[in-house]
């Protein structure tokens, strides 16, 4: 809402000198947001000039200059003539002109510019003459202002303007406009009559209601009006309650919207279109009531408000032909309410519309619609207006006749119309007031934590207008006032209690908490495992999870991998990315490409987030608000919400160890990521074990899956496929890996140690064992812990040979173990038996011959 | 090894002479203080102290002279040994300490310069500043909620007093699920956790919950459609808007340091009431910069929204407002929305 400050002294008593920045901050302390402020950005010295010498001066460049005398009396501080080069050729000598000093300062798209004497063809010109455009106050610069061409000679005489005279004030540049966020509960405040209440709030300042104002009572007589709203979708409420009728005839055609209420419009944002409609949009800026103009001529009495029926279509006046639906609220007329004129509280259509320059009788709607209905077709047909916007938030139902005796109160005196005296207003509210609320008189105090003595409770809700009485025993009945349907309980009363007397009033207090079991063991999992990744050189990213089809072709899902059953959202952000991810993978290559365009070429990244399991077909309930649901309502809603652990994604691509100074470098290869993807799970302690996989997005024989001991997959790494490396634009032999968390977190037993700890020596064993080539070292690895059994510790493979010394398509394994109890230091014979049993467990699986 | 030899004449023993054992102890003397390193020492103590050399020779010969004589060799013997055992000791000791000052001087580097051997990982400034503010919480006793982000309409509308015809719902720029009467929605806000854990705690409850959320924002420089946010449920006996205030104020200490106070201005929002949007004290000026670029000069950095918890939400939650008139109160607030490109309040 942009609040021009001179409308809203018109309502509240505003201080000498007060800026639009001490307005702007006393309605932020009641609940207003400041979203900017608006001026002129024209900053003085700006004042009459008299042209008192004009010399044209042909340049090279084939433009003439005039460099001119101009008198500006006292205000340059000499007295003298002021020197000026000036490009413009629109005056002469003689001319009152608006000259701008040194130290004066213009808007520019550069941000303001501070004017001083400076040199230019060959003189100091000491300030400037100014054009409409350069002050910011019209779009012509075809040359400079020539004062009593743009005001006028008589405003000019009135004024008694004279070199000297200060000019900021006479152009309207020191006009201010205050621009406030209107929360959705506030829909009052989308008034200056609301803003300066607000104000009055803040300050204490003297507010005069606007619509205070002497009304033409309703007569029998008025233009035909019915309110046939029969099926009421919304429980009773009807979708019109009032309906206020005004008609005014005989506008004179010439008349124009005055200057002011023009300037005001457009201060507020505004297009000023012609008298008539103007005047309602200047009387819904003032009072907050929406009002509607329709061509009387073109009307078939009666009006009727009723819903849409079906098959009905209205072209609104944004030029979009709407099918209706059987909730829309419409205003229409004739007998059986044939002709459609409006959505009703929304927008017009072509028909009844006023038309500038022809309509000369108007017909003047002031009504009160219902919210709901409003909100419902505004939403539906994506159509939102100033009057909507207003009537979803609530309008004070008892503004109606205000504000159409103000429009036509307006028209009257400014199109030269004539007010008819038959005056409609159908008025079928079942009560007038607002529903009482009951309050104990300590609620406030309870709720804040400011002791609010009962006095002050009363004089603050007696403050916004309610009608306060007290019940005896603590309790009060409060009647809110009728522009704020949103106070509908008691903390609502609390709330404007606390606004009131100042939020800052409120103390500091540190609650003391029943105490907290701390971090889970998930989230103290997470940390750990990110912490470890960054410990060996990962960075941390965070990528979007919205990916598209294409990805999975990129990536080289098969047709039927479920990872491509992806959630599907309604309204993606693109077309292109309408998908949630399945896998970090398949975002992760953006993160990991932007890294590499930009310059850095060894990258490493590792992401934990959560991921969205697809096959989910299941819809969530919606059973509204203010009540829990049942439990099996509620566990219905729980089912529907599809999985979404927390998965772990690894993606590297050129140096692990940097060539440098200091030595040699290695490229990061497939193994780096299989040894990180294990340190992921070494850090949660859960033992994994690894096999061969032949996996998308992963090169066929370079894929290792991770499982549990009992065979659950924990997840994949390996090198990206070349195809993929090539389709996704990543570096060569770029390796990646995916693991879910989750398992990971059920298989860490986080209560209890897993192995207590022994302060024995470990002994260590190495075997070396020739198997078939085509035998896989960690099946190898498999038997020997297998064999070993309880006191093995540990167990690494520290040495592979092929060559002569095997036999042809053998390779030779070296492993050293590593053993210990957690109760006595091993004699050289146990470690020589569970050594042995191990190579025999690894002889009877693989035929494997110890060397 | 010589054994007693009653044949020999020990008088013709010439080793075992004085003048023999003086000399034999001069010239392991001058070759040991010859010695000018390690090697020559130990090619020294070979020559003169060594199985083969004079005095050991002259040793053995003691066991062979007759028992008067014995004593009196061997004393003269021992002490000669024992005068180059101690001159070999405190030459050794002299030339190791020479050769280890030499070695550290010869193994000096050049340390000025840090070798980028290894890229070096780290943390996103968001996750760790999501961890910072959910310790500062445990710290005062809270526990830390998490919930899903493709979440239920109901949760994180419904659920929280957003009625499907108020301007609120539609001001939050959903992202639906499809079909779009799923039910389903990337929450537009941590609050849906809200009514998780009132549902599934019960009272009194002090969580604390961090995580992404989802707004149909394009992304550009002010706006993207991930933000992180934190926010917090308090409900308990007694509990007043006081309360709230001097949680934020101790969790802006723990971010930001002494003197980083929060503030209270009137706010709108459906699941509290009374509600509040809350300002944290700018961090980089402190209020005191009218030129600041972190706050625009206004010395306050916008967080959020918070309040007391509406009755609307208690009820969805299955807690009685009516019966519990007086307690359990709570309230809640929902903390800075960071987003994953930049964001000055996420920062340091
Ligand atoms: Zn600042």
């Amino acid at each position: 809402m942009r609040v021009p400050v001179d409308w809203l002294g018109e309502y509240v008593e505003l201080p000498q000198d007060v800026t639009g920045e001490q307005i702007a901050a006393a309605l932020v302390s009641v609940g207003l947001e400041e979203e900017g402020l608006h001026t002129s950005g024209v900053g003085g010295p700006l004042v009459v000039g008299r042209v008192l010498e004009k010399h044209p001066e042909p340049q090279k460049n084939g433009r003439t200059i005039n460099w001119c005398q101009v008198d500006v009396a006292d205000a340059n501080g000499t007295g003298e003539p002021q020197g000026i080069v000036c490009g413009a050729h629109n005056f002469e000598v003689g001319d009152l002109v608006a000259v701008i000093l040194p130290g004066g300062v213009l808007p520019t798209l550069q941000g303001p510019m501070t004017i001083s004497a400076r040199k230019t063809y060959g003189h100091v010109s000491a300030g400037m003459i100014c054009s409409v455009r350069e002050l910011g106050i019209g779009d012509d610069h075809e040359g400079i202002i020539v004062l009593p061409r743009l005001l006028g000679h008589e405003q000019v005489e009135q004024l008694g303007l004279t070199p000297g005279d200060d000019l900021v004030g006479v152009l309207g540049l020191d006009r201010e406009v205050v621009e406030v966020n209107v929360t959705p509960d506030r829909g009052y405040c989308f008034s200056i009559r609301g803003i300066a209440r607000e104000y009055s709030h803040a300050t204490g300042a003297a507010y005069r209601d606007p619509a205070d104002l002497p009304v033409d009572p309703a007569t029998g007589d008025g233009y035909a009006v019915e309110l046939r709203d029969e099926h009421r979708p919304h429980g009773e409420v009807p979708g019109c309650d009032r309906y206020v009728a005004r008609v005014v005839r005989g506008l004179d055609l010439t008349r124009q919207t005055p200057e002011w209420m023009a300037r005001r419009l457009t201060e507020a944002g505004m297009r000023p279109i012609g008298l008539a409609v103007d005047v309602t949009n200047y009387v819904m800026l003032a009072l907050g009531q929406p009002l509607h103009a329709f061509d009387l001529a073109t009307l078939d009495s009666p009006i009727v408000v009723r819903r849409a029926r079906a098959g009905e279509r209205l072209r609104t006046l944004d030029d979009v032909d709407r099918e209706l639906d059987p909730e829309d609220l419409l205003i229409t007329c004739g007998p059986d309410g044939e002709r459609i004129l409006a959505l009703a509280g929304v927008m017009g259509g072509e028909d009844g519309e006023v038309t500038p320059g022809t309509t000369t009788d108007v017909l003047i709607e002031s009504a009160h619609f219902d919210p709901r209905t409003v909100a419902r077709t505004s939403r539906r047909h994506r159509l939102s207006s100033e009057a909507a916007k207003r009537f979803e938030r609530g309008v004070d139902p008892a503004v109606a006749a205000a504000a159409a005796q103000l429009a036509v109160d307006l028209l009257v005196e400014h199109g030269g119309g004539t007010a008819d005296p038959a005056i409609t207003d159908r008025d079928e509210r079942p009560t007038t007031g607002m529903a009482p609320i009951r309050m104990e008189v300590d609620l406030p105090t309870r709720y804040v934590g400011v002791d609010y003595p009962a006095a002050r409770v009363v004089e603050l809700l007696e403050a916004i207008g309610c009608d306060v009485r007290a019940e005896g025993e603590g309790m009060l009945t409060v009647v809110p006032p009728t522009w704020r349907p949103d106070l509908t309980d008691a903390p609502t009363l609390v709330e404007e209690v606390a606004r009131i007397d100042g939020y800052d009033k409120i103390p500091s207090v540190v609650p003391r908490a029943t105490g907290g079991r701390g971090l889970t063991h998930a989230q103290r999992s997470r940390r750990a495992v990110a912490a470890a990744l960054a410990g060996s050189g990962l960075q941390e990213v965070l990528t979007y999870p919205f990916v598209g089809e294409s990805r999975f072709e990129e990536l080289a899902l098969p047709a039927d991998d479920p990872r491509r059953a992806a959630l599907r959202l309604a309204n993606p952000l693109s077309d292109e990315a309408p998908l949630m991810r399945t896998e970090l993978l398949q975002t992760l290559p953006e993160s990991l490409r932007r890294n590499v365009s930009r310059g850095s070429r060894d990258v490493a990244l590792f992401e934990i987030d959560t991921v969205t399991l697809p096959d989910h077909a299941a819809k969530a309930p919606v059973p509204g608000v203010g009540a829990r649901p049942d439990e099996e309502t509620l566990a219905t809603i729980r089912a529907a919400v599809p999985a979404q652990p927390w998965h772990v994604a690894l993606m590297a691509a050129g140096q692990a160890d940097r060539a440098g100074w200091w030595g040699s470098g290695r490229h990061v290869d497939v193994t780096d990521v299989a040894a990180w993807a294990h340190a992921v799970a070494d850090t949660l302690g859960v033992p994994v074990r690894r096999r061969p996989a032949d996996r998308a997005p992963f090169h066929p024989g370079r894929c290792v899956e991770l499982t549990l001991a009992d065979g659950t997959t924990v997840g994949w790494a390996g090198e990206l496929h070349p195809k993929v490396v090539q389709r996704l634009g990543l570096p060569d032999r770029t390796a990646a890996a995916e693991l879910d968390l989750e398992v990971l977190l059920r298989a860490s037993d986080h209560r209890t140690q897993a192995r207590p700890l022994s302060t024995h020596p470990t002994a260590a064993s190495d075997v070396a064992l020739v198997v078939p080539l085509s035998t896989r070292y960690g099946d190898v690895e498999e038997s020997l812990r297998a064999g070993a059994g309880d006191l093995l510790e540990a167990i690494e493979l520290f040495d592979v040979y092929v060559g002569d010394q095997v036999g042809p398509d053998q390779q030779s394994l070296a492993f050293r173990m590593h053993f210990r109890a957690p109760d006595r230091t091993l004699t050289t014979e146990e470690v020589n038996t569970a050594r042995d049993a191990a190579v025999a467990r690894a002889t009877q699986d693989h035929g494997a011959a110890q060397r | 090894m010589s054994g007693p030899n009653t044949s020999y004449d020990p008088v013709e023993v010439a080793a075992l002479a004085p003048e023999a054992v003086d000399q034999a102890v001069a010239d392991a003397l001058a070759a040991i203080e010859a010695a000018d390193s390690l090697d020559a020492l130990k090619a020294a103590r070979l020559a003169h102290a060594g199985e083969r050399s004079p005095l050991a020779l002259a040793n053995r010969e003691i066991g062979a002279l007759p028992p008067s004589a014995k004593a009196e060799a061997g004393k003269r013997v021992g002490q000669a040994r024992g005068r180059v055992n101690a001159a070999l000791t405190a030459r050794q000791a002299e030339l190791e300490a020479e050769r280890d000052e030499r070695i550290l001087v010869e193994e000096a580097m050049d340390l000025t310069a840090v070798p980028a051997r290894r890229p070096l990982g780290r943390r996103h400034v968001l996750t760790v500043t999501a961890e910072r503010m959910a310790d500062a919480m445990v710290g005062m006793g809270w526990e830390i909620a998490e919930g899903p982000g493709v979440e239920a309409e109901w949760f994180n509308f419904d659920a929280l007093n957003f009625d499907k015809d108020h301007p609120a719902r539609q001001m939050q720029d959903t992202f639906f699920v499809d079909p779009a009467d799923a039910g389903l929605v990337l929450r537009t806000h941590t609050s849906p956790v809200q009514a998780r854990s009132l549902l599934e705690r019960g009272v009194p409850l002090y969580v604390a919950v961090p995580g992404k959320t989802f707004r149909t924002d394009e992304l550009d420089a002010t706006h993207t459609p991930v933000f992180h946010q934190l926010e917090g449920l308090a409900v308990d006996e007694g509990l007043t808007m006081a309360h709230l205030k001097g949680t934020l104020d101790r969790l802006a200490e723990a971010m930001f340091g002494p003197g980083i106070v929060s503030r209270l201005r009137p706010a709108y929002f459906p699941f509290t009431e009374p509600s509040a949007e809350m300002d944290f004290r700018c961090f980089v000026c402190r209020g005191e910069d009218t030129g600041c670029r972190t706050c625009g000069g206004t010395g306050w950095i916008e967080w959020g929204g918070c309040g007391m918890v509406n009755h609307n939400v208690l009820r969805a939650c299955g807690v009685d407002p009516e019966r519990y008139q007086a307690s359990p109160s709570g309230w809640a607030w929902s903390g800075p929305r960071c987003s994953a490109t930049a964001s000055p309040t996420c920062g340091s």
